[in-house]
């Protein structure tokens, strides 16, 4: 008796509640979950990129918290929650807890691991079950050419991603004539170099060297040394953070007299600095900077839709959250979650072949750059819009370490400066 | 005609093995499966490097050699020749074996700590050498196109298929383990363990009873290896010849029990649970490196003969019964 | 053309081989003392390399200054692991040692990811150069090489000079009779113990004033360690810098040949083949 009478001062309370607060004439919308599912690398060799990219994503969680949710047309709320796993940088599980994301957490929707070897083999699993899955953090050409349907990626592909350092040099030296690669050997920088190598070639370089280094290297003193004989006019390469920066201070150390220093990966990074004036000069390509010039307007100017959060905002509301500048890992990872949610809307559903077919409709400018996707059967899902912005790190003139953006001409922020001993 | 004991044990472990993978199947879960398939892959691992490490007496540190070797075979038969997928694996595993044959003359002659390193060197040479191997994608190894599982019937099956050849492939691994145990070729393996120079005395050849056992402990790693990177998609030197996890399938059969039959398969059913459930829990997911070296450091300072070997010694009953 | 990087090649080759001698040196002690391969070594190292590192950044004290402290911290950390990890298995067979350390292994990787994360660290370190054409020697890698040579004389002279170093021979070259000579073994075992952590990680505190390192750096050193131990013959501590500098000119020399990364294939395959051939090592004793 007592519960009943409980219960009815509940269902009161409730309903006064509702008549209270909601407004009389709207429905309170329905809300529906999305759940997002994928791996990181919580450890192992990948942790710290990894680790900014899914802050990024949680950052864009947030802000559609914050805004109460994906509408769709119908007035349905979508509420996105994200769900992972650590894979610990290793391809072991990573099938394993995609099929666990899939077939037991009941995922609605996929966003890769870090890096590209992670993720083709996550793309096996997402392609058979349908899974739409946007990746991030992968940059690889290949992964792109095995005819997978679902996947759709976001980063610049490897085939143009040191092809702008090489068009940079010949317009700040057009007397530059030879080139030394050294490149990390494994997937991802070694796609990238050959196809700089080939582009290089067919722009009239000469290739002094092209060799790869092991991934664990610290010691650059070989390749240095075999790199100074042929007197090359520039050096390109590096492979991911660690061993990129260390490349770059053993240059400055040992004072190797070239032009121009293109490194993957380690000068967009913040971190990059460390080194001190081992980093001035070193130019790099970054898939995104906070000094990207992407707006309402540039959109308008290329007759493009503009979609999403500001440049600034997003930089300013990173360093709020997490007390650093963003890299372009982290904006990635926001705008995976940014271009996700652009399907949903477009899609007006949670059904995976109409965000698919949304997805692959999807021509637009945000934060992150343009967005465009491949739909060629043979390279579906590759990306075509976005293009790689170069950062050369420069002295300002209170003699501190800044990297503007110098390439491409249109979206500098400085003039870029060939290399003085 | 009455069977004895010991072969019924061996049919009762390879039935109970059955009846657990075709769980399922039965109930039609693709995740089951996966942490299935990942269980059964170390259960061959385990009892391979148990067959030269436990019942032999020789640790191999670098056995994960051969499962990337075998992946490396079979992916490049399957990518270039379009070889049949189990053609293709059956081919690795005797390449594999042939590998070890060849290598295991010399390195054999090692004893102790010189033959563990040994194998560790090994395994790195090969490593560096696949790195730089162009007809096997160097350092940017091999990936197929999506269109090679068309002919398994699509992704979806050919990752069923998978299950069925790691599941057939452990059977055949335990029942292999088990035979050779009890078998006088086992026996011989056996007296070498426990000293070599006076097997030598008793008529037996150590040199070829060795490398007998080192090339049988090759095939089955090569084959799990085959249809690991089959499922994958993609090979890459890094994950091929990953020596943690040779060391990995070494702290497996301490777990469970060196020189039985079914303490490399307890081992490896305990280990990848545990290392499963701590990296998909949340409080202990940054930690479970951490836990797991502790807890192998207490089997190895405690419990020396693993889960199995305790049993054994507790229960004297269970020595006539446990293999 | 390449014969012009011949000279500071091998000279960069011949420095850093010290560097790698001094990194093995801890491993082949505890191996000769008591037969037992520390596959903790890496983190040990990567250990030191932090150790210097947050001295340095914390308390602001010169790297060098820095490996005093790690010299101390490394005895201690060296006493504790034999005590807590090794001391009990101390007589079983080989594997369980190695199954032993591997396990202290596993934890402080596990414990240093979570605490250090895996983000590079370097310590900037600037003592000059000497510099005449191609040739580039920095006066971080001259110190490292000095400071390597003066640890080898140091451990000679205990080893050969002391009492206590005498004791720890005898107890390598027959502990049962040692035993009966009235040493106290288990102290000699865990003082030797200690001594190899020590110099695993003088070494990294070393190598992190040279090279930006992770906690997983270590492993490279650790593979290394293995040829270097081998070269020199296997607890021959004296021997390790010797097999140090051979690996350093090896990879020196080799470099200027090749592609780079073939280097790693002759160096395994040398250590291997040594092993078969000679696996009391090229400088060891028969």
């Amino acid at each position: 008796m007592r519960k009943l009478v409980f219960l009815a001062l509940v269902v009161a309370l409730i309903a006064s509640l509702g008549v209270a607060c909601g407004p009389v004439a709207a429905p309170t919308p329905t809300v529906k979950r999305v759940l997002v599912g994928f791996t990181a690398s919580q450890t192992g060799k990948l942790n710290k990129e990894s680790k900014e990219q899914i802050q990024g994503l949680q950052l864009w969680l947030e802000d559609v918290k914050k805004a109460g949710g994906i509408k769709l047309k119908d007035g349905t709320m979508l509420m996105p929650e994200i769900k992972f796993y650590d894979d610990e940088s290793l391809t072991d599980r990573v099938q394993a807890l995609y099929t666990k994301l899939i077939t037991e957490d009941k995922v609605d929707f996929l966003i890769s691991p870090y890096s590209s070897g992670l993720t083709q083999t996550a793309a096996v699993v997402a392609e058979q079950y349908g899974k739409v899955m946007i990746t991030t953090g992968a940059a690889s050409d290949t992964t792109m050419e095995q005819g997978f349907k679902t996947i759709f990626q976001i980063y610049t592909p490897a085939s143009r991603y040191l092809t702008g350092a090489v068009d940079l040099l010949q317009k700040l030296d057009p007397t530059a004539k030879k080139i030394a690669f050294v490149y990390e050997k494994e997937r991802f920088s070694t796609d990238v170099t050959t196809f700089a190598q080939k582009y290089a070639k067919e722009k009239g370089f000469d290739i002094v060297l092209f060799e790869g280094y092991d991934t664990a290297t610290t010691d650059f003193a070989p390749f240095i040394n075999k790199i100074m004989p042929p007197k090359p006019d520039a050096i390109m390469g590096g492979g991911h953070f660690t061993d990129g920066t260390t490349f770059a201070k053993q240059l400055y150390e040992k004072k190797v007299p070239v032009k121009f220093v293109a490194i993957l990966v380690a000068p967009p990074e913040p971190a990059f600095v460390e080194i001190g004036d081992a980093a001035q000069y070193v130019v790099g390509p970054s898939q995104w900077e906070p000094l990207a010039r992407y707006s309402p307007e540039s959109a308008k100017a290329a007759g493009l839709p503009w979609y999403g959060i500001g440049v600034a905002d997003f930089t300013s509301a990173y360093k709020t959250k997490y007390g650093y500048e963003p890299s372009y890992h982290s904006a990635g990872g926001y705008a995976a979650g940014l271009i996700f949610q652009k399907g949903l809307e477009e899609a007006d559903s949670v059904d995976a072949e109409k965000v698919k077919t949304a997805l692959d409709r999807l021509d637009l400018l945000t934060f992150f750059g343009h967005i465009k996707f491949d739909t060629a059967a043979k390279t579906h899902g590759k990306q075509i819009g976005h293009e790689m912005v170069y950062v050369q790190w420069q002295k300002d003139a209170a003699g501190k370490l800044v990297k503007p953006v110098v390439w491409p001409l249109e979206g500098k922020s400085a003039d870029a400066q060939l290399r003085k001993q | 005609m009455k069977r004895t004991w010991p072969q019924s044990f061996l049919w009762l472990t390879l039935l109970i093995i059955v009846a657990i993978a075709l769980i399922p199947i039965l109930i039609d879960s693709a995740s089951l499966r996966e942490d299935l398939f990942l269980t059964l892959m170390l259960v061959i691992l385990a009892s391979s490097i148990n067959i030269i490490m436990g019942y032999t007496g020789y640790v191999s540190f670098g056995h994960i050699v051969f499962f990337g070797l075998g992946g490396y075979f079979a992916f490049f038969l399957m990518l270039n020749y379009q070889v049949h997928f189990v053609l293709a694996a059956l081919a690795s595993g005797v390449g594999a074996s042939v590998f070890a044959f060849l290598l295991g003359i010399p390195v054999l002659r090692l004893r102790g700590a010189y033959f563990a390193l040994a194998t560790i060197g090994i395994n790195e040479a090969v490593r560096s050498f696949v790195t730089n191997f162009e007809p096997f994608g160097g350092a940017v190894g091999m990936f197929f196109n999506y269109a090679v599982y068309d002919a398994y019937g699509g992704a979806r099956n050919a990752l069923w298929f998978a299950y069925y050849a790691i599941v057939a492939v452990a059977l055949v691994t335990v029942a292999a383990s088990f035979l050779i145990k009890k078998s006088k070729f086992g026996l011989g393996l056996m007296a070498i363990r426990e000293d070599q120079d006076t097997a030598q005395v008793l008529g037996i050849d150590p040199t070829r009873y060795k490398v007998l056992a080192y090339t049988c402990s090759a095939f089955f790693p090569a084959l799990a290896g085959a249809i690991f990177f089959f499922k994958n998609g993609i090979i890459e030197p890094g994950p091929a010849f990953a020596l943690l996890r040779s060391i990995e399938g070494l702290v497996m059969v301490m777990l469970g029990g060196y020189g039985t039959v079914t303490g490399p398969i307890v081992g490896a059913v305990v280990y990848e649970r545990l290392r499963a459930f701590l990296i998909t829990n949340p409080n202990f997911s940054s930690l479970h490196l951490f836990i797991a070296g502790l807890l192998l450091l207490v089997i190895v300072l405690f419990v020396t003969a693993g889960v199995v070997g305790w049993l054994r010694q507790r229960v004297p009953l269970l020595r006539r019964y446990l293999e | 053309m390449n014969i012009d990087a011949l000279v500071p090649s091998s000279i960069d080759g011949l420095m850093l081989g010290f560097v790698y001698g001094l990194a093995a040196m801890g491993l082949t002690l505890i191996f000769g003392v008591m037969r037992v391969i520390n596959l903790a070594h890496g983190p040990v190292i990567a250990l030191g390399m932090f150790a210097v590192y947050l001295i340095g950044t914390q308390f602001g004290v010169n790297p060098y200054l820095g490996l005093i402290a790690v010299l101390v911290l490394g005895l201690v950390l060296g006493i504790v692991m034999y005590f807590v990890a090794v001391h009990r298995v101390i007589n079983a067979p080989e594997l369980t040692t190695l199954l032993a350390t591997f396990s202290v292994n596993l934890m402080i990787i596990g414990l240093g990811t979570v605490v250090f994360t895996t983000t590079p660290r370097a310590i900037d370190m600037d003592l000059g150069a000497f510099r005449t054409g191609a040739i580039t020697i920095l006066g971080t890698k001259v110190v490292a090489v000095l400071i390597a040579i003066a640890v080898t004389v140091g451990l000679y002279l205990f080893l050969y000079r002391t009492r206590v170093g005498k004791s720890i021979r005898a107890v390598a070259n027959n502990r049962a009779a040692a035993e009966l000579m009235g040493i106290n073994t288990t102290g000699v075992l865990a003082l030797s113990f200690g001594i190899g952590i020590m110099l695993a990680m003088t070494s990294g505190g070393l190598i992190a004033t040279l090279f930006s390192f992770t906690i997983l750096a270590g492993g490279v050193y650790e593979l290394k360690s293995f040829v270097i131990v081998v070269l020199g013959g296997l607890g021959n501590p004296t021997g390790a810098l010797v097999g140090g500098i051979v690996l350093g000119l090896l990879e020196g020399l080799t470099t200027i040949f090749m592609p780079v990364g073939w280097v790693p294939i002759i160096e395994y395959g040398v250590f291997v083949l040594i092993l078969l051939i000679r696996p009391t090592g090229l400088f060891g004793a028969r």
